[in-house]
Parts: structure tokens; C-alpha cells; sequence
């Protein structure tokens, strides 16, 4: 059996070490927050925070106090503010040490799409280019093939990028792979999934 | 030394013109201008350029100028939230420009700080490189970004002191204190002005060097996205 969203988000979480700033993009990533455990982790939030906390109670929610999805959230004893420059002053200055994302494509030389389908409503990367081009290390957490069965993994990315050379790890619902010279490193298959499973379902090159 | 003003027109008055470059604080509806934007759909001035990171929603926010038209073209991260901005888009009638969320960031604290143009690597390599300058540093390579430079700004602080020294709140400051940094005449509106002397001079966000005109006001302060826990969970 592959990994749900769930797993995946738990296998992410296993990425995190004790003292690490990190940032969570929206969706499956912004489930990781459920599996750090006891480890000491802050969430930066790009639009102006460290230290993040839950979603509030009923009753508690503050209009100005959101997340980068625009959902209301609460702060922690550690938590700073700060302005947008300043945010992406320290994303861009390489003080965040990883950022876990979304994406529609992973290449197998690291580049990464996902902001736009050409012919489709464009929304924006927001600030998914400086997060990828400025911290410490990337891993994207996806699903391994798209809704008919073609692989997001791939030689090359069809879609416009977010950034060139940029993901270090890729972590989907079959498996665990680095992005190394001359393609991608197997690290791990999800249990249940065989590396033939895996192999077939990924069009990069994969190295040994 | 006179900044306090008695109403949102009469802070805009004289400053308007068609065509104009605005800059405007906030992230989706958390900390936008609302004051400014009304008394900017009143005064009817149009075609204007507005450098915002979003767009606001449909009725809300800057959505309450693109309802009227009065916007040509808006630089902004991302614009999701927003039918008729999107409507506009597709037929033509408003030009958009993306930006990075960090770029624009930088490119309105640089031009408040007299910067005209810096070199960052967000978007090397990305559609967002095209045409732009691209020059390498200690073996990386960058691409150059232009600092903006706006006509006036507005944005929106928690207090104010009457010198125009700003105390944001939480995650309402956002890109408040960059956009204010970048206009010619920055107008800002608050929930409360209070006398010199009482706000803590190291508590002071945004110094009231950068801030020209403000007003006092209530604000409905909407929730984009409300999202709770149950207590039970806790």
C-alpha cells in the first residue's frame, strides 16, 4: 500500500532535526506540523512571522493574526513579527534551513514546478521562487503520478518553473528520493511498494 | 509639523492624479488600507498602477477598484482570491505583473531607501528572468530587479503617534512598512492616533520620517480564511 497524505506528511516530519526554522508550504505540507513530535521546531509563516502556532479556538480567531494561506492561527511564547522585506530577508539569506512544498513536477536535475499550467488561471508563485531559491534544503512532498497515471517525477519539467536545480529530496506516496548527480537516489520505498513499483512509476533517471 | 488629518479625502487631497503608481500595505485582507481605498473609489481617479501583493476579494479590499475599473495594471505575488480580477484579466482589459512575493518586498524597501535596482537569485532560471539583466557572483547567478518608486502609498497601522511614528500589530504589518517606505507622500490610516511620548521609542515600527498624512478610523478588519480547532482537541 502506498502512503496517505497522512504517512507522507509523517515521513516529512522524520526530515526535521531539533532547532531547525523551517517553512510549510499549503496543503500536505502543512500537515508535517502534526508529526514533529517532541522536536524543537519553529514555523516561519512568509508573511511575517516565526514561531507559528495552531489554529485558535472558536471565539479567538484575531484578523491580525493569519497564516501564508490567509487562515487565521496563533502565536507561541517564542513568536516574533516582522515586516514582508524582513521575511523573505531571512528566506532569501539562507537563515531558514528547509522548506517543505507541493509541486506538479520534479525534474531529476532538482528543477521544480509548481505555480502555473500555461492555458490555465494563473494565481501567482506567491512566495514559493525566493523560498526554493533561498533555503537550505527543499523537499517536496507530492503524489508520484498526476490523476491519469503519469509520473510527476520526470526527466525534464514541461511546466514553467518555480526554480531551476533547487529540490534536494522528494518524498511521495511510493517512496523517498534524492536528487544526486546524474538523477535520482532511491532512499526509500513506502512499505508495501517494491522498487520495481517505484521505478516504473518515475520517469527520471535513476542512479544507483 | 501637521499630519493628522480629519478624513480619509481630505488626507488624499491634492495627491491624486490618472495614471498614477500606487503602493499599498497588507497580505489578502489582513492589514490593507480600507480607509484609502474607499476615499480612492470616491475620488474617482483612474488607470492606475497598484503594486500590492494581492489583489483583495471580490467587493473587498483593492476588489472595490477593479469593480469601478480604475485599475490598469497591478504588480502583485499572487492574485487568487478574486473573480472579477481574474475576469478582467483573461478579457484584457488589466495588465498584470508577477512578482515574486520577496521581490516585491525588496524592490519597495529598496526604493525607499534610494536603491534603484539589486541583484537576487529568487527566479533564475523562471519565466520571471526574462529580459532581465543576469550577472554572476562568486560563481551564482543572479538576475536584476528594479526598486519601486510610487507616486504615494497607503497602508494601514495599528497606532500612531501624531508625528507619524508607526506600532503595527501581529501579522498585519506585512508589506505595510516596505510599501510605506517607497512612496513620494505616504498616507497612512490607524486605529488610533495617540499623543507624542506615549508610544515607547523602541517599540516604534516604522519611524514617522516615512509617514506624511494620517487618519484615525474604524476598520472592519475581515477574515479571509476562518479556520479553528474544537476545544475538545486540546
Amino acid at each position: 500500500m502506498p502512503w496517505d497524505r497522512n504517512q507522507m506528511a509523517a515521513r516529512a516530519a522524520e526530515e526535521l532535526e531539533d532547532g531547525m526554522y523551517v517553512n510549510l508550504g499549503i496543503g500536505i505540507p502543512t500537515l508535517v506540523a502534526n508529526y514533529v513530535g517532541d522536536k524543537d521546531i519553529t514555523l516561519q509563516s512568509e508573511n511575517g512571522m516565526l514561531g507559528m502556532g495552531p489554529f485558535p479556538y472558536e471565539g479567538e480567531e484575531d484578523p491580525d493574526l493569519i497564516n501564508a494561506g490567509k487562515q487565521t492561527i496563533t502565536e507561541l511564547p517564542r513568536t516574533s513579527f516582522f515586516d514582508s522585506a524582513t521575511s523573505f530577508a531571512m528566506i532569501r539569506g539562507g537563515k531558514i534551513a528547509a522548506a517543505i512544498l507541493g509541486a506538479m513536477e520534479v525534474a531529476e536535475n532538482g528543477d521544480l514546478a509548481n505555480w502555473m499550467i500555461p492555458g490555465k488561471l494563473v494565481k501567482g508563485m506567491g512566495g514559493a521562487m525566493d523560498l526554493v531559491a533561498g533555503v537550505g534544503r527543499v523537499v517536496v512532498v507530492m503524489d508520484h503520478t498526476n490523476k491519469h497515471g503519469d509520473s510527476k517525477v520526470l526527466k525534464a519539467c514541461t511546466l514553467p518553473l518555480t526554480g531551476k536545480g533547487v529540490v534536494n529530496r522528494i518524498i511521495t506516496n511510493l517512496g523517498v528520493l534524492d536528487v544526486v548527480e546524474g538523477g535520482l537516489r532511491i532512499v526509500e520505498c513506502a512499505e508495501g511498494v517494491t522498487e520495481d513499483e517505484l521505478r516504473a512509476a518515475t520517469e527520471a533517471t535513476i542512479v544507483d | 509639523m501637521k499630519k493628522v488629518y480629519g478624513s480619509a479625502d481630505e488626507a488624499l487631497d491634492g495627491l491624486l492624479f490618472d495614471g498614477m503608481l500606487i503602493a499599498a500595505g497588507g497580505f489578502g485582507l489582513c492589514g490593507i488600507p480600507e480607509l484609502l481605498i474607499d476615499a480612492l473609489v470616491k475620488a474617482g481617479v483612474k488607470d492606475l498602477t497598484v503594486a500590492s501583493n494581492n489583489a483583495g476579494v471580490d467587493g473587498f479590499g483593492l476588489g472595490k477598484l477593479l469593480d469601478t475599473r480604475q485599475i490598469k495594471k497591478m504588480m502583485s505575488s499572487y492574485v487568487g482570491e478574486n473573480a472579477e480580477f481574474m475576469r478582467q484579466y483573461l478579457s484584457g482589459e488589466l495588465e498584470l505583473e508577477f512578482n515574486p512575493q520577496g521581490t516585491l518586498a525588496e524592490r519597495m524597501r529598496a526604493g525607499g531607501a534610494g536603491i534603484p535596482g539589486f541583484y537576487t537569485k529568487t527566479g533564475v532560471g523562471t519565466v520571471i528572468a526574462e529580459g532581465k539583466e543576469v550577472k554572476e557572483f562568486d560563481g551564482e547567478d543572479y538576475i536584476l530587479e528594479r526598486g519601486i518608486f510610487a507616486d504615494i502609498s497607503i497602508v494601514k497601522a495599528w497606532k500612531a503617534d501624531d508625528t507619524g511614528n508607526l506600532v503595527f500589530r501581529k501579522t498585519a504589518r506585512n508589506f505595510n512598512p516596505p510599501a510605506a517606505m517607497c512612496g513620494k507622500v505616504c498616507i497612512a490610516e490607524v486605529e488610533e492616533i495617540v499623543p507624542r511620548g506615549s508610544l515607547d521609542p523602541d517599540g516604534i515600527h516604522l519611524p514617522g520620517i516615512y509617514v506624511h498624512r494620517l487618519i484615525q478610523g474604524e476598520h472592519e478588519k475581515r477574515i479571509e480564511q476562518r479556520t479553528v480547532r474544537k476545544r475538545e482537541e486540546a
